[in-house]
């Protein structure tokens, strides 16, 4: 590590002001600082330090997010093999078959929107912020594994700019940055955003007979009333599968194990609030229960348990680490209650009750961040009207 | 630059006093009439008609309108030139009409009508009041067909109803993004035309 020290050190003098390099002088901030600790300390004034800056966080998260990245991988492959009907695979076989399928849409995410967020940081003379480290992995994970990587990086580009850079780059957007560019190929491409034939990669081969690319939820919407969901080659799932997430769907959030770990990962660093965690499990727990209370065939999905409700599709996985990001979550204790729980609850009843749309997370975290000011608004003020009132009678 | 003051009205709304990106008025139907660009089109030249018509007939009749009940005779002209224009529109054009839809006769409450009635036609001659209302109309109109000419490009690939897209894009994964003929691109669109032109406008920026 030392030699790298004094090689980039004796580099730094021409990213400075008059040197070769000026104009890239955040590029250079931004890797210094990704590798070491900057020396610069505040010069005036008492300041709390915590040693958790933003870059560490997000470095935090991405490491949560990895077992569920590399289960979706695996898992990719995993499908593939039974669709192919060609089971006498290693695990590293379906690993490096889902890694390889995978890769591009990372690739293509991250070096589209990391050159935005440079760009932009030239521009405007500011350091390149961290913020899109996570974006970057998060967005192949909620996408099916045959989205076009054109498609990724033209939904990339809109909602780093128009959800992001316009408002002021990372911590000034009041939308989940990974869950706009979702939106965005949702409704733009909606033909490679569902159906059964995006949430499997044959890689050109011939499926098996009786092979259903649709994801559980997706079957269910189409469904006329059997509560019963089928793996890809036609066999049902049972609930192990569905926590495990041994079916097909946007490839980083299909299991819940692995979401779980990663949900200890957050919880244990502080990373995320347990509060909105909790609430939105529980919202979404109640309004499984209550629509599974009124099922009916004509809404296929309010079959399905509470337990299920909560392991299938992106449920799981928008409440940990969508709904938690503290940039568009609210601010305050009871608002993070009402914001997780009002999430929780949107979802199901999306899911449940709107045919159209089979997976309701995504829309329900993206309408909540939306609220989130107003409720921390109504919050603070009820809070404010209450002391006033406590003040006034004592008086 | 040295431009004849008589032709101020006229030139003005194109771009410095732009009545959609700089007074942003009649974003509605901006929104509403712009997923094609024969529509855009069409609805451009009645509003610019409707315009011209009204400022003339209300700038004539300025002095004997009553205050009290100008906004009446305002909206009786209006409503008069805009029943006119939808049954020529039905008349010549029916497709067109139909994809229009209520968007003609709701050029009634376009605050751009009424907000040039008020704020020019009821103080100035005619002659003036007639540039005035086709310089805003072609200023509101401009804003329709950019608008327009992106959503129909990149929401269907044809301009005009014609395919513009070659096939060979298509067959190599290329796809119409369905977002842009949704109403929320055609306001990101317009957003990003107030962008260029505050970029360029410096004196326009808050």
């Amino acid at each position: 590590m030392k030699g790298l020290k004094k090689k980039i050190d004796s580099v730094k003098p021409q990213f400075e002001e008059g040197g070769k390099f000026s104009k890239l002088h955040s590029v250079f901030d931004g890797f210094y600082t990704f590798l070491f600790t900057p020396n610069e300390t505040s010069r005036s004034g008492v300041h709390i330090h915590d040693g958790n800056d933003s870059k560490r966080t997000m470095i935090m998260v991405v490491l949560a997010l990895l077992p569920c990245c590399l289960f979706g991988m695996w898992n990719i492959g995993l499908q593939h093999a039974i669709a192919t009907g060609d089971m006498d695979h290693n695990f590293f076989h379906l690993f490096f078959y889902g890694f390889f399928a995978a890769l591009p849409q990372i690739v293509t995410a991250y070096v589209v929107g990391l050159g935005i967020e440079f760009i932009v940081a030239q521009i405007r003379g500011h350091e390149i912020q961290e913020g899109f480290l996570v974006s970057g992995i998060l967005i192949p994970m909620i996408c099916p594994i045959d989205t076009p990587c054109w498609m990724i990086a033209v939904a990339v580009a809109f909602a780093v700019i128009f959800a992001k850079e316009v408002f002021g780059g990372t911590g000034y957007n009041f939308l989940n940055v990974a869950l706009v560019t979702r939106a965005f190929l949702f409704f733009a491409y909606p033909s490679q955003m569902s159906g059964d034939n995006v949430f499997v990669s044959l890689g050109g081969l011939q499926a098996v007979d009786g092979f259903s690319g649709a994801t559980p939820l997706g079957q269910l919407a189409a469904s006329d009333g059997a509560a019963q969901v089928l793996g890809v080659n036609g066999t049902p799932l049972s609930f192990t599968d569905m926590f495990m997430g041994y079916y097909p769907g946007s490839w980083g959030e299909t299991s819940t194990l692995c979401i779980l770990i990663g949900m200890v990962i957050l919880l244990a660093t502080g990373m995320a609030s347990w509060k909105i965690i909790l609430s939105g499990a529980l919202g979404g727990f109640f309004m499984a229960l209550v629509a599974n209370h009124f099922a009916t065939p004509l809404y296929p999905v309010t079959y399905l348990n509470p337990w299920e409700q909560l392991s299938l599709g992106g449920f799981a996985f928008a409440i940990v680490f969508m709904a938690t990001d503290p940039v568009t979550a609210c601010r305050t204790n009871t608002g993070k209650f009402i914001y997780g729980f009002l999430i929780g609850a949107i979802a199901i009843i999306i899911r449940c009750y709107n045919t159209g749309y089979p997976e309701g997370a995504m829309l329900a975290v993206l309408l909540m961040n939306c609220f989130a000011s107003l409720i921390d608004w109504c919050v603070v003020n009820a809070n404010i009207n209450r002391r006033m009132k406590r003040s006034l009678v004592k008086n | 630059m040295n431009i004849n003051k008589s032709i101020l009205p006229l030139v003005n709304p194109l771009s410095k006093d732009n009545p959609v990106i700089v007074q942003v008025l009649g974003i509605c139907s901006a929104l509403a009439v712009t997923a094609k660009l024969e529509p855009a089109v069409v609805m451009t030249i009645s509003v610019t008609a409707v315009l011209a018509l009204a400022n003339v007939i209300i700038s004539l009749l300025r002095n004997t309108i009553p205050t009290s009940i100008r906004i009446i005779v305002q909206l009786v002209v209006v409503a008069a030139l805009v029943v006119i224009v939808d049954q020529v529109l039905k008349a010549w054009n029916y497709e067109v009409s139909k994809a229009l839809s209520v968007f003609i006769g709701l050029i009634i409450t376009n605050c751009i009508i009424m907000g040039r009635l008020e704020a020019f036609a009821m103080t100035n001659r005619p002659w003036p009041s007639f540039l005035d209302g086709i310089g805003n109309g072609l200023g509101y109109g401009i804003i329709l067909i950019i608008v327009g000419f992106f959503r129909e490009l990149l929401g269907s690939g044809t301009l005009f109803g014609c395919q513009v897209i070659p096939q060979w894009c298509y067959d190599h994964g290329y796809q119409n993004n369905g977002m842009m003929i949704l109403p929320p691109m055609a306001l990101i669109t317009v957003a990003c035309i107030i962008w260029v032109h505050r970029a360029r406008n410096k004196d326009l920026q808050e």
